[in-house]
């Protein structure tokens, strides 16, 4: 599938890393309605096999747009610089330092004997999140700086793990049912 | 509910003709078949108009096959003969099966999947499931006189991969075209949404017989979006009634029954647990095959106790699909309910409790998957009428994965993707000269691969002796859209290929249902070469109509030469359609398709950039 048009043409949309998430969902859903297998069910092999791959892409592609990381790294890689997250792990030391702070308190929390309010951490993690997307907004769709960017989406990474554990964690706290007991 | 109105290439080839197609719930205890007539969808009932077939086959040492409630009266007569939930062995070994002890069959523990020893022979859980689906296809073409286009079968939303293949061969077997395989959740929020144009994020709890299932959707403008989906597919009514079952031998001091008494305790416990969801309380009374007395009462409330612990697994794999949602119950705007087991008191009430808000009930919980699925039915076989119309994007239940070092999974296709799914994935050698790798593809959430199920094992032989780790091998998952996965493998350096559809490991190939679906139709009587003929013509016709069709609307995608190529195999398959060689109308078939295939891509190409362009002259006029 070679002279394919890319993620965002697929859907119409402006190769941004800001993006209307509302026009995403729309385009979607529209290009969905075009190539679902299912509007092929009585159509021949050839049209069936056809929609199934078209349909995987745009699934492939609303998942890599929908979120900012992806988005994000997509982008770099369009211009031609790859993220390389599980060779290229030099991080600021001021952000390692931060990372293992928070990593403590989780921990902390994870083992203490009497449920700790997560809040607090999780709108520090999600600040920091915050920032970063306000960052790679600057670095990829003002000043083209993909070299900035895949470095604030290798930091992106991390701080994307750390929210999706606080979640986990503060999860079993709200509404999750305590372990099974030993029979 | 209008959505998008698009004159499709594959079905504007005879626009008037309603084609026959139905939708088919082949449940663990009972199974229906369900309609679209005069734009209205229902149940088509049997000649003494009962709309339920219950799931139940009986082998007679003649070779005759009893169906449905004629089955029903002898299951505790003759249990080992008469096959009861025959829905929770596809796909499964012996070993899968819960409380196998208490099960009156003969077991044979064949690969992957296991049979059973019956009178006439060794039948596999295909097989016998494929006589339920016999029957209601037949039930459908005498109602509808005439045959079937095909078919949308249900299937439980957490069914995995092994699961779907055996349902899919059963249809397959019974000579059924499944336009699709549905999920039965998916199918009862569309019988729903329908019905009540809703719109927003509902969750369908599904507790049948024998399978669990939770689905969160977002419905809007027509488009049914899976978010997430979860369950257990060996939890359902049954195990109430084994719960029960297991109180009353307790109580009458019994141990160790026959697999008569098995199934009449059985039986009487079922009866007790439905007669439970509207009284207080009931008595079980059997007089077993030694003459001992079974007489015990058993309140509503000790029944909701004892059984309290199986709610709670549903409620469990609830909020977790929650959870991978990324909702709390509070966000959803209604719960409904679907399957014969939810008319127990406490399940809608646990129900409730959870989302503190009343259980939609209003369609019949036994029928509303069958309705969807014939909606679904008439919608794939192209009965579309303008303004009515609508979209399924659904999930698969479960992740996809490869063994790597150490007995690991590596996750390539995590669990709630929306199919259909391809992703491919890089490994490399471990040794050096490595000429061949093993590829072992797994199903499931857990970290090793001894704890998730196998679905298939193949090689890639032929690799080119290189250093360990200079090999790239490109793995790549493909989940269609009845979440069925293929898989294959390629040296990206040398190009060695190897690939497999996922046949999984339960050994019945596309051979053995050839063979079998010619001895079925070989003991019914069937002229098995005139029937393969006139498949092929059905075949032919289908393909020059949609070709026509497709010229005639967009044959100015083509070149001179490539339409000339495109005519002649035309000409080809049509002095051949209507003669009486298969193979020769098989292969031109196969031709013509192939002459069309750029066509047909072109053409997607075409209707997306269309419908791309027209949104945005809309949004602009809107504006």
């Amino acid at each position: 599938m070679n002279n394919q048009p890319d993620h965002f043409a697929l859907f119409g949309l402006p190769p941004r890393f800001e993006l209307d998430s509302d026009a995403l969902d729309a385009a979607y859903k529209l290009v969905q309605a075009k190539v679902h297998p299912d509007r092929f069910a009585a159509g021949s092999a050839a049209e069936r096999r056809i929609a199934m791959q078209w349909a995987a892409r745009a699934n492939e592609a609303m998942r890599t747009l929908r979120s900012p990381t992806r988005r994000a790294a997509y982008l770099c890689e369009l211009n031609g610089t790859t993220i390389d997250a599980e060779s290229n792990t030099s991080m600021p030391p001021a952000f390692l330092t931060q990372q293992l702070e928070w990593r403590e308190a989780l921990d902390e929390a994870r083992h203490a004997p009497t449920p700790v309010p997560l809040a607090t951490l999780a709108e520090q993690a999600a600040q920091a999140r915050r920032s970063l997307h306000a960052g790679l907004a600057d670095a990829l769709d003002r000043d083209g700086d993909f070299a900035l960017a895949a470095t604030l989406v290798r930091q992106l990474m991390f701080v994307d793990k750390l929210c999706d554990e606080i979640a986990a964690a503060a999860a079993v706290d709200a509404w999750e049912p305590a372990p099974p007991r030993a029979a | 509910m209008a959505l998008l109105q698009i004159a499709e290439p594959g079905m504007s080839a005879a626009p008037h003709e309603h084609r026959l197609a139905v939708g088919i719930d082949l449940g663990t205890t009972n199974s229906l078949v369900a309609t679209v007539r005069h734009s209205v969808a229902e149940v088509i009932a049997d000649d003494q108009n009962r709309p339920l077939l219950p799931s139940i086959v009986r082998y007679l040492a003649d070779g005759r096959v009893e169906l449905g409630y004629e089955a029903q009266q002898h299951q505790a007569t003759d249990p080992r003969n008469t096959i009861v939930s025959v829905k929770r062995f596809m796909g499964r070994g012996v070993k899968d099966v819960e409380h196998v002890e208490n099960l009156p069959y003969d077991f044979v523990d064949a690969p992957g999947m296991l049979q059973i020893k019956t009178v006439a022979g060794v039948k596999s859980p295909v097989e016998v499931s494929s006589e339920i689906l016999k029957t209601l296809r037949a039930r459908a073409e005498a109602a509808l006189g005439g045959e079937l286009v095909g078919a949308v079968v249900t299937v439980p939303a957490y069914f995995d991969d092994a699961q779907r293949q055996a349902t899919r061969d059963a249809a397959k077997l019974a000579g059924i075209n499944v336009l699709r395989l549905m999920n039965e959740p998916t199918a009862a929020a569309l019988a729903y949404g329908l019905d009540n144009a809703a719109e927003g994020v509902y969750a369908v709890y599904d507790l049948g017989g024998g399978t669990f299932d939770i689905s969160i959707l977002r419905l809007t403008k027509g488009v049914f979006e899976v978010l997430s989906t979860g369950g257990d597919s060996a939890l359902g009514g049954d195990d109430f009634d084994h719960r029960l079952y297991c109180w009353a031998l307790e109580q009458a001091n019994l141990s160790l029954l026959g697999p008569e008494d098995q199934r009449l305790l059985t039986v009487k416990a079922r009866t007790a647990k439905e007669t439970l969801s509207t009284r207080a309380g009931t008595t079980m009374q059997a007089r077993l095959s030694q003459g001992q007395w079974v007489n015990l009462s058993i309140s509503a409330d000790s029944f909701a106790g004892m059984t309290q612990h199986l709610v709670a697994k549903t409620l469990d794999a609830t909020r977790r699909a929650l959870r991978d949602a990324g909702l709390k119950p509070a966000d959803l705007k209604g719960v409904v309910m679907v399957g014969g087991a939810t008319r127990m008191p406490h399940v809608r009430k646990a129900v409730r409790d959870l989302f503190e808000c009343e259980p939609l009930t209003d369609i019949d919980p036994d029928k509303v998957v069958a309705i969807g699925a014939a909606l679904q039915a008439n919608l794939l076989a192209g009965n579309r009428i303008a303004g009515d119309d609508w979209l399924l994007l659904d999930v698969i239940p479960l992740s996809l994965g490869l063994e790597t070092m150490g007995g690991l999974v590596e996750k390539i296709i995590p669990r709630n993707s929306t199919i259909p799914v391809a992703r491919a994935q890089e490994f490399t050698t471990f040794r050096d000269g490595q000429s061949a790798m093993a590829i072992h593809v797994v199903q499931g959430e857990r970290e090793l691969v001894r704890d998730c199920r196998s679905l298939a094992r193949f090689e890639l032989r032929g690799i080119p002796p290189m250093v360990a780790g200079a090999a790239r091998i490109r793995v790549t998952f493909q989940v269609d859209a009845d979440g069925l996965l293929s898989v294959s493998a390629r040296e990206t350096t040398s190009g060695v290929e190897a690939s497999v559809t996922v046949k999984p490991s339960y050994g019945l190939g596309d051979d053995d249902i050839a063979r079998m679906l010619r001895e079925s139709m070989d003991a019914a009587g069937t002229d098995v070469a005139a029937r393969m003929l006139r498949e092929q013509q059905v075949d032919a016709e289908r393909l020059l109509a949609a070709t026509e069709a497709a010229l005639r609307a967009d044959g100015d995608l083509l070149s001179e030469a490539e339409r000339a190529r495109i005519d002649v195999c035309v000409a080809a398959l049509d002095a051949q359609a209507r003669g009486d060689d298969p193979e020769a109308i098989r292969r031109n078939v196969a031709a013509l398709a192939h002459a069309t295939d750029e066509l047909a891509a072109r053409r997607m190409d075409r209707s997306i950039r269309a419908a791309l362009a027209g949104r945005k002259v809309e949004e602009i006029s809107v504006k």
